[in-house]
C-alpha cells in the first residue's frame, strides 16, 4: 500500500490499524486560526457554524492536514450547564464563574439536554456542514470533555480535588450526571457526521492525580462512558503526562492517546504496545517562537521516535495550536511531514537525537 | 530533624492527616514553631514540589499537602507572630486569566514557609501595576495558565520599570513549564517550576535586598 497515494481517511485508518500508510497523517489541530483566515474576531468566528465550516475547510487545504476539527472551545459544554464563556481577543475562550458554587448543589444536578443548548447545536451544524463537503474522505474529529475532567470547569479545580478525596458519594453522583451528558453529546456528534470523538481527559493524567487514584476514578469513568459512545474515541491528556498509565488507558477501549512533550515519544510508543495509536507530541507553546528549521527538526524527531510501523498521528501535544503560532511555522510543519513522513521511513536509521 | 522529613512527606503524599500531625508534634517537642516549620515543613513540601516537576507526584497531592501544612502552620504561627517573615513586601496575583489554583498552591506554600504576602486575587495589567506601586511591593509573584496571559507579563514588567519601581517579578504556571525561555522573553526576573521554587527564590532574593 506504501506506493499509492491515499486520501486522509485511508491514511488515518491504516495507521490506526497499526500498519504503515503512504505517509504519517498530519493532525494539525487548529481551531482559532480559522478566524484569522476569515478576518473575524475569535468571538465572531465562533458565533456561526458557517464561519467554522469555511475556516476549517480553508485550513484543511492550507496546511494539507488530514483531519477536520470542529472543536469550538471547552466552555461550550459548560454553557449547556448554565455557564458563560469569556472571549479574549488573542486567545482561547474561557469558562466564566463555576456553575456549581457549593458541593451540595450536586445532589440535585440534572444533565442538560444537548439539543436545547444553542452552542452545542452550533457545533452539530458545523459537523453536518463539513460532512456534506468531504463525505468519508477526511476524518472529522468531534470533541467531548470527559465526565471526569469536566468538573474542573463546573466547580473549579481546587473544589473538585477536595470533592474527589473527601466526598466519594457526591463525586459518584456528579459522575453519573456527567457521564449521561458526555455520552449524549458524543453520540450526537457522531450522528451529525463526526468520524471519531476526542475524549479530553487531562485530570486523569499523572500530572494531576496519582496512578492509584486514576485506577479508582478516571479509568472507571472512562470505561463506563466509552462503552456507551457509539464510535471510535481518542483519549487526550491535553499535554499532561501518561506514561505510567498507558496500559490502563488502553484498557478503557480507546483507539488513540494524545501524549505530552514532557515524556519521551519512543518510550510512549513502546508502552502503547500497538494496542493504541499515539497522537502528538509537538510543543504548541514553544511553537510560537520556532523557526521553520526548528519546526522541521521537531517533526523529524517525532516521526523518528514514533512513526515506524504506523500507529502514529503527528500533531501538537495539547489538542489545540495556540493563536500566537505563526503561519510560517505551521506551513513548515506541513512541508516537513510531506518530506520526512513518507513511508518507509528509511532515513530514520541514520537519524540521531540532538542532531535534529 | 532529617529523619522526620521522610515520614512527614510520606504522610502528606498519602493524605494521612493524623500521621502528618503526629510527626509535626514530634518536631515541636524539640524545636520552636518557626524552626519546626523551616526544618520540617518547608523541606518536605519542597520535596513534594520537586517530585511533581519530574512526574513522580501528582498535582492533587501537591495541593492537598500545601493546604494541610498551611493549617498546621497557622495553628502554631498565627498571622501576627513576629517570627513570620514580613520582608520583603510581596504580593501574589493571577494575571489576566481566571485560573486560581496555581496561585492558591503557591500562596499556601509561602505561608506554610512563614511568609506573609498580599493576595491580589485576579487582576489585569493596569490594575496590577497601580496596586503594586501603591503598596510599594518589592517582590511580585505572578501565576498564569494561558499563553496570552503569560505574554502580558511583558507589559507589567515594562510599566513597573518605567515607573522606576525596583520590583522583582517571579513567574510560574503551565506555559512557563512548556517553554523554558518564556520567562526571559516576557521580562520576568525568574521563574519557578513548582510552588516550592517560589520559597527558595524569594528566600534568595531576600538575602540580596537591603
Ligand atoms: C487539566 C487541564 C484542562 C482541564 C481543566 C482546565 C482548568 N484548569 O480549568 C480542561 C480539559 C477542562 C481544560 C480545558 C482548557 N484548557 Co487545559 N489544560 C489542563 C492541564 C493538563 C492542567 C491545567 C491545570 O489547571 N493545572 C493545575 C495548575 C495549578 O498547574 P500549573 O499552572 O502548572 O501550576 C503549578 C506550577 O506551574 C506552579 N506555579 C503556578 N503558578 C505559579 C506562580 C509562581 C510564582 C510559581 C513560582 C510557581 C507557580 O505551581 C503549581 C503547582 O505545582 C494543562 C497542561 C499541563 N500539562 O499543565 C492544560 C492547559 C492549561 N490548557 C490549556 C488550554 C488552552 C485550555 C482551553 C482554553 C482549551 C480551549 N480552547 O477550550 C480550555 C480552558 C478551560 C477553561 N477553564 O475555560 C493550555 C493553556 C496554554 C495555552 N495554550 O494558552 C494548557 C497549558 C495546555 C497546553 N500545553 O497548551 N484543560
Amino acid at each position: 500500500m506504501n506506493g499509492t497515494a491515499m486520501n486522509s481517511m485511508q491514511r488515518t485508518l491504516t495507521t490506526l490499524g497499526q500498519q504503515e500508510p503512504d505517509r504519517v497523517p498530519l493532525f494539525l489541530l487548529t481551531t482559532m486560526h480559522g478566524a484569522k483566515e476569515l478576518d473575524l474576531s475569535i468571538e465572531e468566528y465562533f458565533s456561526r457554524a458557517e464561519h467554522v465550516i469555511e475556516g476549517q475547510l480553508l485550513l484543511l487545504k492550507k496546511y494539507r492536514r488530514d483531519c477536520l476539527y470542529p472543536f469550538f472551545h471547552a466552555s461550550i459544554e459548560t454553557e449547556a450547564w448554565g455557564g458563560t464563556t469569556i472571549f479574549l481577543p488573542d486567545g482561547p475562550p474561557l469558562c466564566g464563574a463555576p456553575v456549581i458554587a457549593r458541593p451540595e448543589q450536586i445532589d440535585n444536578l440534572q444533565p442538560p439536554a444537548v439539543m436545547q443548548s444553542p452552542g452545542l447545536c452550533r457545533v452539530l451544524a458545523t459537523i453536518g456542514g463539513l460532512k456534506a463537503q468531504v463525505q468519508d474522505t477526511v476524518p472529522i474529529i468531534g470533541v467531548a470533555i470527559s465526565p471526569f475532567s469536566l468538573p474542573v470547569m463546573q466547580m473549579g479545580f481546587d473544589s473538585y480535588i477536595e470533592l474527589i478525596y473527601e466526598q466519594p458519594e457526591r463525586f459518584e453522583r456528579l459522575m453519573q450526571a456527567n457521564i449521561a451528558f458526555s455520552v449524549e453529546w458524543a453520540n450526537a456528534q457522531l450522528a451529525a457526521g463526526a468520524t471519531a470523538i476526542c475524549y479530553f481527559d487531562p485530570v486523569s493524567s499523572t500530572t494531576n492525580i496519582p496512578r492509584d487514584l486514576y485506577l479508582k476514578t478516571g479509568q472507571q469513568v472512562a470505561k463506563r462512558a466509552l462503552a456507551q459512545i457509539k464510535g471510535p474515541t481518542a483519549t487526550h491528556m491535553a499535554s499532561g503526562r501518561c506514561l505510567p498509565i498507558m496500559a490502563e488507558i488502553a484498557e478503557t477501549g480507546t483507539a488513540v492517546v494524545g501524549v505530552s512533550v514532557l515524556e519521551d515519544l519512543a518510550k510512549l510508543k513502546a508502552a502503547a504496545k500497538q494496542r493504541v495509536s499515539l497522537l502528538g507530541n509537538l510543543n504548541g507553546i514553544e511553537m510560537r517562537r520556532w523557526t521553520p528549521e526548528q519546526a522541521e527538526a521537531e517533526v523529524k524527531r517525532a516521526i523518528a521516535k514514533a512513526g515506524r510501523g504506523g500507529g502514529f498521528l503527528l500533531g501538537d501535544n495539547h489538542g489545540e495550536i495556540p493563536w500566537q503560532v505563526p503561519d510560517d511555522v505551521l506551513l513548515a510543519i506541513s512541508a516537513a511531514v510531506e518530506r520526512w513522513g513518507r513511508y518507509p521511513l528509511d532515513w530514520v536509521d541514520d537519524w540521531s537525537d540532538g542532531g535534529g | 530533624m532529617e529523619e522526620l522529613i521522610k515520614p512527614f512527606r510520606a504522610a502528606l503524599e498519602s493524605l494521612d492527616r493524623i500521621a502528618a500531625d503526629n510527626v509535626f508534634r514530634q518536631a515541636l517537642e524539640r524545636l520552636s514553631p518557626i524552626a519546626a516549620v523551616e526544618q520540617l515543613v518547608v523541606p518536605a513540601l519542597e520535596q513534594v514540589g520537586a517530585a511533581w516537576e519530574d512526574g513522580r507526584v501528582a498535582l492533587s497531592q501537591v495541593y492537598m499537602s500545601g493546604r494541610f501544612c498551611e493549617e498546621l502552620v497557622e495553628k502554631v504561627l498565627p498571622r501576627s507572630d513576629p517570627d513570620r517573615k514580613h520582608q520583603p513586601r510581596s504580593a501574589i496575583v493571577v494575571l489576566s486569566d481566571y485560573h486560581t489554583l496555581g496561585k492558591r498552591i503557591v500562596y499556601s506554600m509561602m505561608r506554610a514557609a512563614g511568609y506573609e504576602l498580599f493576595d491580589y486575587g485576579r487582576m489585569d495589567v493596569d490594575e496590577l501595576v497601580a496596586r503594586a506601586l501603591a503598596d510599594k511591593i518589592s517582590v511580585l509573584l505572578i501565576s498564569v495558565l494561558l499563553l496570552p496571559s503569560a505574554l502580558k507579563v511583558r507589559a507589567v514588567s515594562d510599566q513597573l520599570k518605567a515607573a522606576g519601581a525596583p520590583v522583582k517579578i517571579l513567574v510560574g504556571g503551565a506555559p512557563f513549564l512548556f517553554d523554558a525561555q518564556l520567562w526571559r522573553d516576557v521580562g520576568a526576573d525568574a521563574m519557578g517550576r513548582s510552588a516550592a521554587d517560589a520559597v527558595n527564590i524569594v528566600h534568595g532574593w531576600m538575602g540580596e535586598m537591603p
